[in-house]
């Protein structure tokens, strides 16, 4: 009997073909968005995981240096003296002939728990480690430890990329450190009765568990792709909502009959689950298929918008990790079961002899469109709540979702409301006919409707927060490129002479003099500029204070970077400590946009007094004539090629690590709105068979079949057009959101916000043509709907 | 009481999975081993051996509160080499590790540190005598006059050392046989100290005043492949006398003893394999194993046949490498106080 039963049930699938792609293919679809988005997350975060578990970073409270990158080693043997547990780090670069690999040293017997790397465990034992020197690399720099140092070399997939961990006496040895150390990992517990850390060390600045800022950077750009692996997943949830509800009502009559012919209902029920079970994985298997290609094609941009944006690495290769592919099954089988939970129960209500009549599908229910709408004013009213008040990123992409949900969910009411609207304009019949008609088809149409809002208005936001980045981004460039060419040497002794030679050739001359150093435990580059006429012209400031230049040329006053200064709670006029024993004046703030370091400014004179051994390696030029001053610095004075480079030059490079930045999020987008143009497609497709009985009047009133199918593109592409014309607004809002509390929260700056009108009128191009493109067939359908399908509806007149 | 060498291997886990529980310290690999007829040339050898594999300078104390509450503590700074020698700076194979304890009869409260040689963060210098590990530390003047502290995250201590009595030498003459096949350490001890200091426990100070034991021993290859755990005593009696034995126990379910009779005045007598008995009368789980916390101890020889109980039979080491070790109380033939120590119950 349940081989019977289950052949009844399947043959309706075989049956409606077009249902079953649609279900299988939303299902892929979304479970495809959705598990390729997380692929790339997964790695991405492995890739964190590992340089946080091997760096200590984040984990657990540091000490550094309050100033300069570098502490005695006494200072650690004292704090242990005294009782406090804390493990020593050193880290450096280390040039190898294929570039500089970060080299960690570790003390792996102080460190705490999880820091060793994992390669430890098997294999090289602990004396090898601490007297012999072993590295474990990275990958992607092994090859080239290699061949550069005697100490064996292990590759180790767990170590971060760019990284080689080794115990600390060999990297002060590689690095030429002897007893330095960069800074201390302290034991998340700590004995009783300790001696204040800053009266036993106050060279040094304790930095909290968590605040090393990267994870936080990286965690904005992970949410940012997940609410899209989400929001195409919603997409395809409603396509598939939408299918099964449809193919369970088609199959109310097969269900009465099979029970009458005695099949219990709880079996039947069970079939269907299994039935549903069996769709949701195969799908899902397709999707992940999918998601596993969408992630391999995205991922190397991923990588490189992280490493460009942050210096964060992520390794290039994509692993098949369990969590992402299990996670895409699962959600693919949960989309499913809320997509089919309604249509099951009603099913477990039918009475056994109800009229097993298919219902009108879109019955057009005002009510229901209003307690939508309620539900989206209670959430728009949580949103102001938590614009208001609320704080944090979390926070921040709780606005959006209450924002984006709210939206989706008041969009029936809206559509109705438009309808109705241009209903009481009309003044034949027939549009009459045709409004109202339009109206019966918004809750049918009304979750693609939905899918299309979130998808348009997502693709307004990050267009619109993309773009504002770049046209800031630019006039940042502008103003820090201004300098025609750059000069970078290698050697420092030659420093003196080179500076001598442009000094007598060029307009201005502007050495470059800096330093890693921490400012209030913030990782700073500080800065020391010979101010002139170029940093007085070109420089624009978020805030200042009278006679920036002067002062800070004087040595009175330091300029410092908008995010050493919200991260370090300081703003304009505040004293902060930019060396030991030096404290200056904040006379201005400056934007530095994608850069996670801090910033700090000062004077040559100063920064030279300061760090004495110091000499500048590059400079910056200005000049009329740049081309004729690069050929007399390379001809006359023997300067390589390679060590200038025109200002251009740099522009582009900066500009083509920020045009990868945001690949990605376009590809996404684009995807998302394919996927809102098929649930249209879908609906419309599923829609159409139900309503000839309510065309066959209208056809049989005199409307032509091939009017009734242009009117059916129409409906759709007006349906579509207000559902555009609401997203531009709302993509606008999140894109105000995302500007100025998400990249407060997760980046530390405030970004402008431009409009870009002819952007949005091309979206809304595209997401009509999407719109239209997927109504085309079904309108076709309909105008080559065989009269003698029109006749029966008045002949079986129910 | 080279017994307690295991617990030093076994503490650096890679050599635990590497080797094995019972042939742990079993090769004696480039190291030094110890030979008969030992001449030691004090205050040097208080100092440390680096070309032996392993040393210790572990000390247990008895010790009464104001209220006649008793307590024990323990301090133990250990050295393991990777190589017989030592070198400035990280590079020294000399790895230094230390448990610390304090038992009453209703806490057990532990810790334990680690560092390298090398860099100034552990080492034993003679003269003035200290050892330490970061703050940790057994020093003073000289080895007869010393100040004791450790502490960990819920106890410390700081307590007074004053030598009563002369050194006490093990076995032949300081040269200590472990096994039937010949493995054997330098083992010498200061059995003879009066303590005086504060205890400080969650709930504050409390002055005491008692014993201590401190042990030295060095070796490189003190046990036997077929060696599985131990069980060492040190007893003090209330009249004076003093007695030291222990049990190495065979995977076969024989076991080689030894033990020390220490007269008021410091002379002793050695035991050699068999004289020394000890059985398990009860049996107490503690951290998932059974572990015998009362036994029934003999040395026929001084008409010694008492029964000693831990004042707390829950005072397991629950360290990186865990062991049972604690005060306790001896009743029967004599009475007195003393420390035991087991490992190896699985």
């Amino acid at each position: 009997m349940i081989w019977t039963a289950l052949t009844a049930l399947l043959s309706h699938w075989r049956s409606n073909r077009l249902q079953f792609f649609a279900m299988v293919a939303g299902l892929a679809l979304a479970t495809a968005l959705w598990s390729g988005v997380q692929a790339i997350n997964a790695e991405a975060r492995a890739s964190y995981d590992a340089a946080a578990a091997t760096l200590g970073e984040g984990q657990f409270d540091q000490l550094l240096p309050r100033s300069g990158d570098r502490m005695e080693q006494a200072t650690y043997i004292d704090l242990r003296r005294a009782g406090w547990q804390v493990s020593p780090v050193l880290e450096g670069r280390l040039r190898t002939d294929d570039g500089p690999v970060r080299l960690v040293g570790l003390e792996p017997l102080t460190a705490p728990g999880t820091i060793a790397p994992v390669g430890m465990q098997e294999g090289t034992n602990l004396d090898d480690f601490l007297t012999r020197g072993v590295l474990f690399a990275a990958p992607d720099v092994a090859d080239a430890l290699t061949a550069s140092l005697s100490q064996r070399v292990i590759t180790d997939p767990s170590v971060a990329p760019g990284v080689a961990l080794t115990d600390i006496g060999v990297v002060q040895t590689l690095l030429d450190a002897e007893a330095q150390l960069s800074r201390l990992i302290l034991a998340p517990t700590q004995p009783m009765g300790l001696t204040d850390l800053a009266s036993l060390a106050p060279e040094l600045v304790r930095q909290p568990a968590q605040d090393t800022g990267a994870d936080r950077l990286t965690d904005s750009f992970h949410l940012n792709l997940t609410a899209f692996g989400l929001l195409s997943f919603a997409v395809g949830i409603f396509i598939v909502h939408g299918t099964i509800s449809l193919a369970f009502e088609q199959r109310r009559s097969m269900v009465r009959t099979l029970r009458a012919l005695g099949v219990p209902l709880n079996l039947l029920i069970g079939l269907m689950i299994s039935e549903l079970i069996l769709f949701a994985l195969v799908a899902g298997g397709v999707g992940v298929a999918l998601g596993y290609v969408i992630a391999a094609v995205l991922l190397p941009n991923v990588a490189a918008t992280l490493q460009g944006l942050y210096g964060a690495s992520v390794a290039g290769t994509l692993q098949l990790r369990p969590e992402w592919w299990l996670s895409g099954l699962a959600i693919a089988v949960l989309g499913t079961a809320f997509a089919a939970s309604g249509a099951l129960w009603k099913i477990a209500q039918m009475p056994l002899l109800a009229s097993a009549r298919p219902r009108a599908w879109a019955v057009a229910s005002g009510e229901t469109a209003r307690r939508l709408g309620a539900v989206a004013g209670l959430l728009f009213v949580t949103g102001i709540g938590i614009a208001v008040w609320g704080q944090g990123l979390t926070l921040a992409f709780a606005l959006l979702a209450c924002l984006l949900i709210g939206a989706a969910l008041i969009l029936p009411l809206l559509l109705r409301s438009a309808v109705t609207l241009a209903d009481r304009q009309a003044r034949s019949a027939m549009w009459q006919w045709f409004w109202a008609d339009t109206r019966q088809q918004v809750p049918g149409m009304s979750l693609a409707l939905m899918a299309l809002l979130l998808a348009t208005a997502a693709n307004v936001g990050v267009s619109t927060m993309v773009s504002s980045f770049r046209v800031t981004f630019v006039d940042f460039l502008d103003q820090r490129l201004a300098p025609e060419l750059f000069i970078r040497i290698d050697d420092p002794a030659q420093s003196a002479d080179v500076e001598a030679i442009l000094l007598s050739e060029a307009r201005e001359v502007l050495p470059l003099l800096s330093v890693e150093t921490a400012i209030t435990a913030v990782p700073t580059d500080l800065f020391g500029v010979r101010v002139g006429p170029t940093y007085r012209e070109n420089w624009v400031f978020l805030d200042e204070t009278a006679d920036v230049w002067d002062r800070v040329e004087e040595g009175r006053a330091t300029v410092v970077s908008e995010q050493l200064a919200r991260r370090a709670g300081l703003w304009t006029d505040d004293p902060v400590t930019v060396a030991p024993g030096l404290t200056l004046p904040i006379a201005a703030i400056v934007a530095d946009y994608g850069n996670p370091l801090g910033q700090a400014l000062i004077s040559e004179t100063l920064f030279r007094s300061l760090y004495p051994d110091m000499q500048p390696l590059s400079f910056g030029i200005r000049t009329d004539d740049p081309s004729a001053l690069r050929t007399l610095l390379t001809e006359d004075h023997g300067l390589p090629d390679t060590a200038i480079t025109d200002q251009s030059r740099i522009k582009a490079f900066s500009l083509g690590v920020f045009e990868r930045t945001f690949t990605v999020t376009g590809a996404l987008n684009v995807l998302t709105l394919a996927v809102a143009a098929f649930a249209i497609l879908m609906s419309l497709l599923t829609l159409a068979s139900i309503r000839v009985p309510q065309l066959a009047p209208a056809w049989a009133l005199g409307l032509t079949r091939r009017r009734l199918g242009q009117l059916e593109l129409l409906r759709a592409v007006v349906l579509a057009l207000v559902t555009t014309v609401l997203a531009i607004p709302l993509g606008l809002l999140l894109a105000w959101v995302l500007l100025s509390y998400v990249n407060v929260e997760a980046f530390g700056w405030k970004l402008p916000l431009y409009l870009f009108p002819g952007h949005y009128a091309l979206l809304t191009l595209f997401a009509l043509l999407a719109a239209a493109l997927a109504a085309l067939w079904p309108a076709l359908r309909l105008a080559r709907t065989p009269p003698s399908d029109l006749l029966k509806v008045f002949a079986n007149d129910r | 009481m080279i017994v307690r060498v295991i617990a030093i291997l076994l503490w650096l886990p890679f050599q635990a999975a590497a080797q094995g529980f019972a042939g742990l310290g079993t090769d004696a690999e480039g190291f030094a081993v110890p030979t008969p007829n030992p001449v030691f040339d004090f205050p040097q050898d208080h100092g440390a051996h680096p070309e032996y594999r392993i040393e210790w300078w572990y000390l247990t104390a008895n010790l009464t509160g104001p209220d006649g509450t008793a307590y024990g503590v323990q301090w133990t700074l250990f050295r393991s080499a990777l190589a017989p020698e030592t070198r400035d700076g990280w590079s020294d194979p000399q790895i230094w590790f230390a448990h610390a304890a304090l038992t009453s009869p209703d806490r057990h409260l532990v810790a334990e540190r680690i560092a390298r040689g090398g860099v100034g963060q552990a080492g034993v210098t003679v003269q003035p005598f200290a050892a330490w590990i970061d703050d940790w530390q057994m020093a003073g003047p000289s080895f007869e006059d010393m100040r004791l502290t450790a502490r960990g995250t819920d106890f410390a201590y700081d307590l007074n050392l004053q030598a009563t009595g002369p050194l006490v030498f093990h076995g032949d003459n300081g040269f200590s046989v472990k096994s039937a096949q010949g493995q054997a350490s330098y083992y010498y001890s200061q059995p003879f100290f009066e303590v005086s200091g504060t205890l400080t426990l969650p709930d504050g100070n409390i002055p005491v005043t008692g014993t201590a034991w401190l042990d030295r021993e060095w070796s490189s290859q003190p046990l036997a492949e077929t060696q599985s755990g131990w069980d060492w005593f040190s007893l003090s009696f209330d009249t004076g006398d003093k007695l030291m034995g222990f049990l190495l126990r065979e995977d076969t379910g024989a076991f080689f003893s030894s033990a020390t009779w220490i007269a008021p005045d410091g002379t002793t007598t050695a035991y050699p394999d068999g004289a020394f008995s000890a059985q398990p009368l009860d049996w107490h789980s503690v951290a998932g194993r059974d572990v015998p916390i009362r036994w029934a101890v003999q040395l026929p020889d001084k008409g010694i046949d008492v029964t000693v109980t831990a004042l707390n039979p829950d005072a397991w080491m629950a360290l990186s490498i865990p062991y049972w070790e604690g005060p306790i109380l001896i009743d029967g033939s004599h009475t007195g106080r003393g420390y035991l120590e087991m490992t190896g119950y699985e």
